[in-house]
């Protein structure tokens, strides 16, 4: 069991396909990231998802996707200013490589960071 | 493709008879091939396959699902084929995590009475096996004879 289930959570919407909760997250977060599957959010938690996996913050709450094979997907909401900073410090480093390799930033707030396609071109 | 020398079954929910004793068939099938199988699942899933094979006969190593996707996340762990199991959206997310973190051959087995629609959903990169098999596990199976045959027992 990931330690999130022990933690202080407000489920936002439970049961729902991926990509409904994808959607959710995008139109009711201040500022939303894309991520990989694997991603560790908390302590232990690895995310799973379709990629790329939309990650939310809204205020100091990280709006996020939590998926249980009996049970399909939720969206939780948990209080963390510390991992919505680890977030957004991951976005300055992306954007930091982008400037070193392209000479311009790559905008990866509120669009997808690659397209769903380009996740498998590795 | 080189001989494959590993491979990892991921179950989803086991409330879809098919599943189990295609699992159990499979890893029969690939342990024959000289495959090393470990098979990934839930608590429920993973019992179930424990009480049909109590002496591991045919199942020699399990994991966790959440597990084996934490160490593949941390790049601890990945396999030559994986065969994942899947006949809800949730299955299907759980398929796209692994593919995306392993570098191995991908079967999708897609089952159960939403078969179709679900597996016209999957466009990550993975080699689909499809039939509408909820209780019994014969189209499945046969049709995993063919792919197997094809691309991994040759």
């Amino acid at each position: 069991m990931s330690c999130i289930e022990q933690m202080k959570y407000d489920l936002l919407l439970e049961r729902i396909s991926f990509k409904e909760a994808r959607e959710y997250i995008e139109k009711n977060s201040d500022e939303v990231y894309y991520v990989n599957p694997g991603y560790r959010i908390f302590k232990d938690y690895y995310v799973i998802g379709i990629p790329p996996v939309a990650i939310g913050a809204k205020g100091d709450d990280l709006i996020f996707t939590y998926v249980k094979p009996c049970h399909g997907t939720f969206v939780m909401k948990i209080r963390s200013p510390e991992e919505i900073e680890h977030l957004r410090e991951n976005e300055r480093k992306k954007v930091m490589e982008s400037l070193k390799k392209n000479g311009k930033p790559e905008d990866a707030t509120k669009a997808p960071a690659a397209s769903y396609q380009d996740m498998w071109k590795k | 493709m080189d001989k494959p020398g590993t491979a990892l079954l991921v179950m989803g929910c086991p409330e879809v008879p098919t599943q189990t004793s295609v699992v159990l068939y499979l890893a029969n099938k690939l342990n024959k091939a000289g495959i090393d199988v470990t098979v990934a699942g839930t608590d429920a899933a993973l019992k179930l396959t424990k009480v049909a094979d109590p002496e591991g006969f045919y199942i020699k190593k399990t994991d966790d699902v959440d597990e084996t996707i934490a160490q593949m996340a941390e790049k601890k762990l990945d396999f030559d084929l994986v065969f994942a199991f899947m006949h809800s959206d949730a299955g299907v997310v759980y398929a796209a995590t692994i593919t995306a973190l392993s570098h191995a051959k991908v079967f999708a087995l897609v089952f159960g009475k939403n078969a179709e629609t679900l597996a016209e959903a999957i466009d990550f990169p993975a080699e689909k096996v499809v039939a509408k098999a909820t209780h019994n596990p014969t189209p499945l199976k046969n049709k995993l004879d063919k792919v197997l045959q094809q691309q991994v027992i040759a």
